[in-house]
């Protein structure tokens, strides 16, 4: 999207920001564990936006007091997928169901080819349009 | 120039000319470790030796911490620990307050407590060991993980037993984050022995090793005392008399636990006591009966008449 200069995609919360560093994602796991939220990492090949679920990489964490946890859990997945898109998410379960209340990129592929528009012509002459990853016209695993 | 150098190199840390003088005793102060000493003391009887070393030690973080002041970068001290001794001699309590300790000389973030069994680490079929013992790591970071009968993790006559895989999944933590958590590994002290000449890689990983000695009749006594204090009951004289010669005679018995066996004793003679004033049916009870422990409530144990133990819950 040439809106998006450095076709970097921005989803969840800081995507606008320069990726985080390591002391920045232990406080923000910090701030959610002091909360009471259970941090859980997810990744995924497919970054179209209404790709809600991405796949779990492990349980998500309760009961931790300390960071260390989750950031030995963030590393392992950077190590197993260097090249794929990983999140951290921090779930609230003070109303009785989980609530995600955070939801950060950790990690994202060296290169990001962005998304496509296309148009679909349909009945008359009206136009529907749709937005497309280039990078999943390859099949998973071989995105990035 | 060389001055804006100098100052880079220290890392963000002030390093302190060498002629500086350190407050030892301010640092002290500062950390709040003599309150946590003074608890152990209080709240532990006994066990001279154990609050020696633990006292020794925070007396070596505590140098540490000053060392560090003057950037004498000595590694940062293994801190993983084995508590050695029988059954009920405070093991547990002890680890609890030094994980107090550490987290006031910032050693651990946190300063919490994970205790655990070979149970909570080991899994029942394969593939189940790592991400359980994973899962207890993470819970422990940035605190301390007590690992209670630390030998059942390893079980030689079963070779494929998923102990081994728990035991090498800790050896990777308790070398790799040893910032993050340190580890404490409990149990008798012969088993454990045998547990450390088996695993080499624990031998060398675990710094200090602490004994806790069995408590004398006298000790016990203190202690059965205590746990009557905290709990709103006291002896009367003669019940005290009476508890005096069941120690002796209970220690002498199998299964003895220290002062696990003298809890599990006071409860037995709270329950008679509570009997006996039911089966009085005096219906006017004044504050003291309901607190007294007398000696027909503890000479009905069993231990007395013919030196065998008292049915009911007995560790």
């Amino acid at each position: 999207m040439m809106t998006n200069h450095g076709n970097r995609i921005t989803q969840g919360q800081f995507s606008f920001l320069p990726d985080l560093t390591d002391a920045q994602i232990t406080s923000q796991i910090k701030y959610a564990l002091k909360s009471g939220w259970a941090v859980s990492v997810e990744y995924t090949d497919d970054p179209h936006p209404r790709n809600t679920y991405w796949d779990m990489f492990g349980m998500p964490m309760f009961d931790l007091k300390d960071p260390a946890g989750i950031l030995m859990e963030i590393n392992n997945c950077r190590k197993t997928f260097p090249n794929h898109y990983i999140r951290v998410m921090a779930f609230d379960s003070s109303r009785g169901w989980e609530t995600p209340r955070m939801s950060y990129i950790v990690n994202r592929p060296k290169k990001e080819p962005g998304f496509g528009l296309s148009r679909q012509e349909s009945d008359g002459r009206s136009i529907r349009y749709t937005v497309h990853s280039y990078a999943t016209d390859k099949p998973e695993g071989e995105r990035y | 120039m060389s001055h804006t150098e100098k100052a880079g190199k220290g890392g963000g840390g002030i390093t302190l000319p060498d002629d500086v003088l350190v407050d030892l005793e301010a640092e002290f102060k500062v950390s709040n470790i003599q309150e946590v000493l003074d608890k152990l003391d209080r709240e532990l009887v006994g066990l001279k030796p154990v609050k020696t070393r633990i006292r020794e030690i925070a007396a070596l973080l505590l140098v540490d911490r000053l060392r560090k002041q003057f950037e004498l970068t000595s590694e940062t001290p293994t801190l993983h620990m084995s508590f050695t001794g029988n059954p009920g001699t405070g093991k547990t309590t002890v680890a609890l307050r030094m994980a107090e300790i550490l987290h006031r000389l910032g050693y651990v973030r946190e300063g919490h407590l994970v205790a655990v069994t070979r149970d909570d680490l080991v899994g029942q079929y394969i593939g189940h060991t790592a991400p359980k013992t994973k899962e207890v790591i993470k819970k422990a970071m940035g605190g301390v993980l007590f690992i209670d009968e630390a030998y059942y993790l390893y079980k030689p006559e079963n070779e494929r037993d998923y102990g081994q895989e728990s035991i090498e999944i800790l050896l990777q933590v308790m070398e790799n984050n040893r910032d993050d958590l340190v580890v404490i590994l409990a149990g008798y002290k012969d088993k454990m022995d045998r547990f450390f000449d088996s695993n080499p890689g624990m031998r060398s990983r675990v710094a200090q090793h602490v004994d806790f000695p069995d408590y004398s009749s006298d000790e016990l006594m203190a202690i059965a005392k205590l746990m009557l204090g905290s709990q709103n009951y006291c002896f009367s004289p003669a019940g005290e008399r009476a508890f005096r010669e069941y120690i002796p005679l209970r220690m002498k018995l199998e299964h003895f636990a220290n002062a696990r066996s003298i809890r599990n004793a006071l409860d037995r003679a709270r329950l008679r006591q509570a009997n006996r004033l039911f089966a009085g049916r005096k219906n006017k009870l004044t504050k003291n009966d309901l607190v007294t422990i007398e000696a027909d409530d503890v000479l009905a144990s069993r231990v007395f008449q013919d030196g065998q133990l008292d049915a009911g819950p007995e560790s």
